[in-house]
């Protein structure tokens, strides 16, 4: 889980001894620590696809990381639609993404 | 229950407002949908002309230490959604219920534009202030070897912050020339710019300003012809005016883009097509006020480009011409963080001002002339007329004033 992390910097204090957790992504297990959002602990995962375009199927990940595009949609707590970049991820959590919905009444189709 | 003052938004301009409405006895709340106060003051990271680090976590904490002395009430992780006037007083509506308030703080800041560039939907392409925000915030790279699209004082300064936490660029070069990017994506509108940048801050303009300041006398005299196909180099990142990134490619997620060179009229070099492997993008199109809520309030608008766009009508005391309704930081126009930190202080006393709860007009003047002092020195202008669109704001606002009195 720390891939992507910053291991050095010449002016920021990094985080330190903070609290592993573990939570679940699309059924798989990973690890984060304390303060990730799902976003952050998924990307230091190498994970960039957080759902699929509702109707086109394509991938789509985090594009402002704060709050304003909603493009980091995914389904955590139950709760669909959820921020990825906004939202704190908990120890224990299950996390899934997007699908590609059928889309019977699309215009154009019969 | 009912507070003298709602405040949406806890950034620079939102936790300063607080703090100065708190002082003259204002009961305030502040909402943010953030998990963290500060706003986008949390990713920042520059260095100043003396060498001092502006580290926005440390800014952002002070202003924190200072809301949790006047027990202000602060509200994170809780999203405004609409916003409604009811018997004179405000109810804004959040995903965890309502809340009321006699007065009413719009300090929402400001949002990133996009630019639309062939598979930028693509997993790992992301705004700059994404990738500001992963690495200085989450403290998450946003990858290992990325490229930045678009060349402006926000790319640069981030595209600097990336390099000092280890993450490598291929360079800073310029979206591909289509409706939307006017006036950034040929060479000669972003070397004016460059330009315009070093103009403004005869102390170096960060750190590389002086680097910039005399590389660019140099460029100006032997024309933008003579610009290095490869750019110059900035803190070892190199800024390509002369190439332009035309398609982001990738299975599934980014894994390189397409890039040619251009010649200095804008037009590309034939045969220099050619893929760069990057496991990210960042694109930077700047910034522009985020003001739908204050338009759900009611407030009328007035574009100007200078400002960042479509800005809410508001006098040099932060008040709109909405009964009630304040404005301060980013939203009223783009500017650096000591400048909305600034207007949120002024904003804070003209709130406890309409309270009936400051009557020293004294300390609202200085507010406002803390305000022009902290302008003329912001290390990062964001808009070279930023002067002339406030005067013109102040005017408009003036008219709007006029009218309604005499119920025009
Ligand atoms: C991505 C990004 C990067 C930036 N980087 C820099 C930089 O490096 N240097 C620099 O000088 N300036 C930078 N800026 C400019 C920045 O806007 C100012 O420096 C400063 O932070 C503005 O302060 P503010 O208080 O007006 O707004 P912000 O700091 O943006 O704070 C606004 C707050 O309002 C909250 N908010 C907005 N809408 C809602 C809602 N509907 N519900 C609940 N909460 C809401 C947000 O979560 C945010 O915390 C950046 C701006 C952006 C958008
Ligand atoms: S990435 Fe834009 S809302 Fe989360």
């Amino acid at each position: 889980m720390d891939a992507f992390r910053v291991t050095k910097h010449p002016v920021l204090k990094l985080k330190q001894n903070r609290k592993e957790i573990a939570f679940v992504f699309e059924d798989q297990p990973y690890k984060a620590y304390e303060e990730d959002t799902i976003a952050s602990a998924l990307l230091a995962n190498g994970i960039r696809m957080l759902r699929r375009h509702e109707e086109s199927g394509s991938p789509r990940g985090v594009y402002c990381n704060i709050g304003h595009c909603f493009e980091c949609r995914v389904t955590a707590r139950g709760e669909e639609g959820v921020r990825a970049c906004l939202t704190p991820v908990e120890d224990g959590m299950v996390v899934s993404s997007g699908k590609q919905l059928p889309t019977p009444f699309k215009e154009g189709d019969q | 229950m009912m507070k003298d003052c709602l405040i949406i938004g806890a950034g620079p301009a939102g936790l300063s407002a607080a703090i100065s409405a708190a002082q003259n006895g204002v009961d305030v709340t502040v909402i943010d949908e953030f998990m963290k106060p500060g706003g986008r003051l949390l990713g920042q990271l520059h260095e100043e002309p003396d060498h001092v680090w502006w580290n926005g976590i440390e800014e952002a904490q002070k202003l924190f230490d200072e809301v949790l002395n006047q027990s202000i009430d602060l509200k994170l992780g809780t999203s405004v959604y609409h916003i409604e006037k009811a018997n004179d007083n405000w109810l804004v509506h959040t995903n965890e219920g309502i809340y009321r308030g006699k007065t009413l703080l719009v300090a929402a800041g400001a949002a990133e534009r996009s630019i639309p560039i062939p598979g930028w939907t693509l997993p790992g392409v992301m705004s700059i202030g994404a990738a500001q925000v992963m690495t200085n915030v989450h403290q998450v790279k946003p990858g290992h070897n990325g490229i930045v699209i678009g060349i402006n004082v926000l790319s640069l300064a981030i595209a600097r912050e990336l390099q000092l936490a280890g993450v490598h660029l291929q360079g800073i070069v310029l979206p591909p020339e289509h409706l939307l990017t006017k006036g950034v994506s040929h060479p000669m509108d972003v070397f004016q710019s460059l330009l315009h940048l070093t103009h403004l801050a005869p102390s170096p303009l960060l750190k590389w300003g002086g680097l910039l300041a005399g590389k660019s006398a140099f460029i100006q005299r032997l024309s933008l012809q003579m610009y290095p196909k490869n750019g110059f180099k900035l803190w070892n990142i190199s800024v390509q005016m002369k190439r332009v990134v035309t398609e982001i490619v990738g299975h599934e997620q980014v894994q390189g883009v397409k890039t040619a060179d251009l010649t200095a009229s804008g037009d590309i070099v034939p045969g220099s097509e050619r893929t760069i492997p990057v496991d990210f993008v960042c694109i930077a199109g700047g910034l522009y006020p985020l003001v739908e809520l204050v338009g759900v309030a009611g407030c009328p608008f007035k574009y100007i480009p200078s400002l960042g766009g479509h800005v809410p009508i508001h006098d040099e005391r932060m008040k709109t011409p909405v009964d009630g309704l304040f404005v301060a930081g980013n939203i009223t126009g783009i500017e650096s963080a000591k400048v909305a930190k600034a207007q949120g202080h002024l904003a804070g006393l003209s709130i406890s001002e309409a309270l009936g709860k400051l009557t020293e007009n004294a300390e609202i003047k200085r507010a406002i002339e803390h305000i022009e002092k902290t302008r003329e020195k912001a290390l990062i202008q964001f808009h070279p007329d930023i002067k002339k669109g406030r005067k013109h704001m102040e005017t408009i606002a003036a008219d709007f004033q006029k009218k309604e009195v005499s119920g025009q």
